[in-house]
């Protein structure tokens, strides 16, 4: 397929997409990510394919990708002909018969669970769904495909410009395409934050008859999903960006390295990568420019370190992932010792947009040596969690309580960059996120998972999961590392169990200090970072529980007891039904008796007593 | 060829389906591993030897590469594969009790199969579904926003299957 023919194509594709916004059937979209199916979209998508068939109803069910509101899933959204699309959110399968039939007999939507309506203007008093208090602030350029089209439609993805940035890059000599991307100021965005045409120009400058280009999608970080969710919600745009590094740097083949926990992200990847072949945008003379290029999938097996380009390369050869020394970098010598690039998924998937509007156009959102936005996944204690796209420079305010919503207890930490980023205590929540900002802080951009966490959450217990995370996944190469990290959990355990001693703190910070100074890769120099910044901000909770034997937070098992309260229980006997080591006994109707020595803290008893029981809130935990 | 013969790793069936998928390089050893797994649940130390031949490659270092990932196994799995989340998220809000409940009631550790072959566990370090933390799949099923309660709901559930 050649320019003319691929304009064609999108021509055709448009009206396809005008003839859907028109649609002369209603249309039902269901957001069907991994985070939707986990809320149970499949449950109400079901439940919508039974209500239209019962009613001999004709419209069309449309399956959509993750549009970042997860804490609102499953959202189902209905489309009456010539009318704005309207969202429901938090849609039970009971739900659907009552929102359907206020559609397709009353003839006018249904004001429960409504989230609001994608057309402009005002609706029928409906409230705009991007003007939700957690979408307002958003500026969407790689999500704006992200749950508005249909991820597996490849005409989708044309109508809205896509393949369009490819046929300007394809135009362009490779040298202009890289000045595009530097007057960006695009960084990666993996985590580490180094300007993408730096890191292409080294690798286009280094003499070779091969050269490869990987995207990274083994997105390792526990509790992030920036690229889970693009890959599901819009596969093509990481493509298309695929295309145009692949094209700059000169490489003919390559491959996508993505975790095997992801299987409707690969199940995408693969089918799009079909439709590219089938229109002729992979393989030979790829738009008849002369360019070739192809595109493998490579399964990552689950080693958080392979997120590490040289320890990726490594298991790409089929090795076992451990890193090693740089120089030579993998721009100069890579793959099978060829010049190769490592790209985020993320930073790919902005290539299109870059590349589209112009790099002046990126450049104008953002700060100063930090252009253009990011994507976060906003997770942990805050009330409106999801997947979120924001200008770098935003505050951590901004973001937790704009967007966020705030916490329900009091606001104690976010956490950035995951296993290797640090905790940031309040004073930090004015602090502009950027690459810069964050490493002054302590901590480090990272891929973008933000974790808030609120007064219910143990710091020093927190720090302890980070530590427990990398001293699992440590490749074992260099000792500091390996050992080092051993010893750190070692510590916190110690103190978490209440057998800390003042002198442990001290000994934390010698031994964090020196794995990082004395360990070869990114996992090992800033494996200590969580605990290191949770020790300077919150050394107050450290010594709670060294000193006072006290966990504040009441998390920390050795240091927390379970107590039934006799005045309050009526002895209904649930927390006896849901004990799992019969530590709890006693007849109906009187007091229930708790055994310590059987009790193991699970905390079964607390929520059914919080929840279901009678007296309610007879069982306390305490510290 | 039966059934049976085709399940069997031992018979050469097994590992001649997969020799048309892959060139025979040393870069498609885990591929062919993961593959090898999907097919008999595990690494089998006969698959492995034949792998070894295959691709020229020793067991012993097969093996180091294989347990270097997170992914394979070397026992045979249960019938029903119990996964515990414990990312970041799903860790802040309780995962790892829950992980603890569940491994109290089925009586095993993490990485371990039940005795009547029915269930097995494991802990994983993130399925992506922070925002719905904590997270528990049952066989193919996601389940979000859990509770110890709620698990335990789900292995009663599941109880008579």
């Amino acid at each position: 397929m050649n320019t003319r023919a691929i304009e064609e194509r999108r021509r055709r594709a448009a009206a396809k997409w005008q003839e859907v916004q028109k649609n002369p059937i209603p249309l039902i979209y269901i957001g069907a990510a991994s985070c939707g199916l986990a809320a149970g979209a499949a449950e109400a998508q079901e439940a919508v394919e039974k209500y239209l068939k019962k009613h001999k109803i004709e419209a069309r069910t449309i399956q959509v990708g993750c549009i970042g509101p997860c804490y609102l899933e499953p959202l189902m959204d209905v489309q009456m002909p010539g009318k704005p699309r309207i969202s429901y959110s938090n849609v039970r399968p009971s739900d659907v018969p009552i929102i359907l039939e206020s559609f397709f007999v009353k003839g006018e939507p249904a004001k429960s669970r409504l989230a609001g309506h994608f057309g402009d203007g005002d609706f029928d008093g409906i409230p705009r769904f991007f003007d939700m208090p957690m979408l307002k602030p958003q500026v969407r350029i790689v999500l704006r495909n992200c749950g508005i089209i249909d991820p597996e439609d490849l005409d989708h993805y044309l109508a809205r410009d896509g393949y369009l940035g490819l046929e300007k890059c394809l135009a362009m000599p490779w040298q202009d395409v890289l000045e595009t991307v530097k007057r960006s100021g695009l960084r990666g965005r993996g985590g580490a934050g180094f300007p993408t045409w730096k890191k292409w120009l080294t690798c286009r400058e280094t003499e070779s008859d091969r050269r490869y280009l990987i995207c990274n999608a083994d997105e390792g970080d526990p509790g992030a999903f920036m690229n889970r969710s693009l890959i599901e919600g819009d596969p093509h745009a990481v493509l298309e960006g695929m295309l145009i590094a692949a094209y700059t740097i000169g490489a003919a083949h390559g491959y996508v390295y993505i975790r095997a926990e992801y299987p409707l992200a690969i199940k995408r990847l693969k089918l799009a990568i079909s439709q590219m072949k089938e229109i002729g945008l992979l393989g030979r003379d790829i738009l008849g420019s002369g360019f070739d290029f192809e595109i493998t999938i490579k399964e990552g097996a689950g080693a958080f370190v392979c997120g590490e380009e040289t320890a990726l390369i490594a298991s790409i050869e089929g090795k076992r992932g451990m890193p090693r020394t740089r120089p030579p970098f993998p721009a100069v010598s890579g793959v099978h010792g060829k010049p190769t690039i490592i790209n985020n998924v993320e930073t790919l998937g902005t290539l299109p947009h870059i590349l589209r509007n112009g790099g002046e156009w990126y450049a104008g959102r953002g700060t100063e040596t930090s252009k253009g936005t990011k994507t976060f996944s906003l997770v942990g204690k805050v009330r409106r969690t999801g997947l979120i796209e924001v200008p770098l420079g935003i505050t951590l305010r901004e973001v937790v309580y704009d967007i966020g919503g705030g916490t329900l207890k009091p606001f104690k930490a976010v956490q950035t960059g995951g296993p290797s980023g640090g905790c940031l205590s309040d004073e930090f929540l004015d602090t502009p996120i950027d690459y810069e900002h964050l490493a002054a802080a302590g901590s480090i951009m990272g891929s973008g998972g933000l974790i808030v966490v609120d007064t219910d959450t143990c710091i020093v217990d927190t720090a302890k999961y980070f530590l427990e995370f990398t001293q699992r996944e440590s490749c074992g190469k260099c000792v500091p590392c390996r050992v080092g990290t051993r010893h750190l959990v070692k510590i916190l355990e110690k103190i978490c169990d209440g057998r800390g001693e003042l002198a442990d703190l001290d000994k934390l910070e010698k031994l964090g200090r020196t794995i990082k100074s004395g360990s070869l890769c990114g996992l090992g120099s800033t494996a200590p970072n969580p605990a290191l910044t949770s020790l300077k901000y919150f050394r107050s909770e450290f010594i709670a529980h060294v000193r006072d034997k006290r966990c504040p937070a009441v998390v920390c098992k050795n240091l927390v007891s379970y107590r039934i309260i006799a005045g309050k229980c009526t002895g209904c006997q649930r927390c006896v039904s849901v004990c799992p080591t019969g530590a709890i006994t006693g007849p109906r109707s009187e007091p229930h008796n708790l055994d310590p020595s059987k009790c193991i803290k699970c905390r079964s008893c607390y929520e059914i007593c919080r929840f279901d029981a009678i007296a309610g809130d007879a069982i306390i935990i305490e510290s | 060829m039966t059934g049976i013969e085709k399940n069997n790793p031992m018979s050469d069936g097994g590992l001649s389906d997969l020799k048309h998928e892959f060139k025979g390089e040393r870069g498609d050893l885990i591929p062919v591993l993961q593959r090898v797994q999907a097919l008999y649940g595990y690494l089998l130390p006969d698959t492995v030897r034949a792998v070894s031949r295959w691709l020229k490659i020793s067991e012993n270092e097969i093996f180091g590469v294989a347990t270097f990932y997170a992914q394979f196994r070397f026992h045979p799995p249960g019938r029903h594969h119990v996964r515990v989340c414990l990312g970041t998220a799903c860790h802040v809000k309780g995962g790892e009790q829950i992980l603890l409940m569940t491994q109290q009631r089925l009586g095993i550790g993490t990485g371990e199969t039940t005795a009547d072959g029915k269930y097995d566990l494991e802990r994983v370090a993130c399925l992506g579904c922070c925002a719905l933390a904590p997270v528990v799949t049952f066989d193919e099923k996601i389940y979000s926003q859990m509770s110890v309660l709620k698990v335990q709901r789900i292995l009663d559930e599941h109880k008579s299957d």
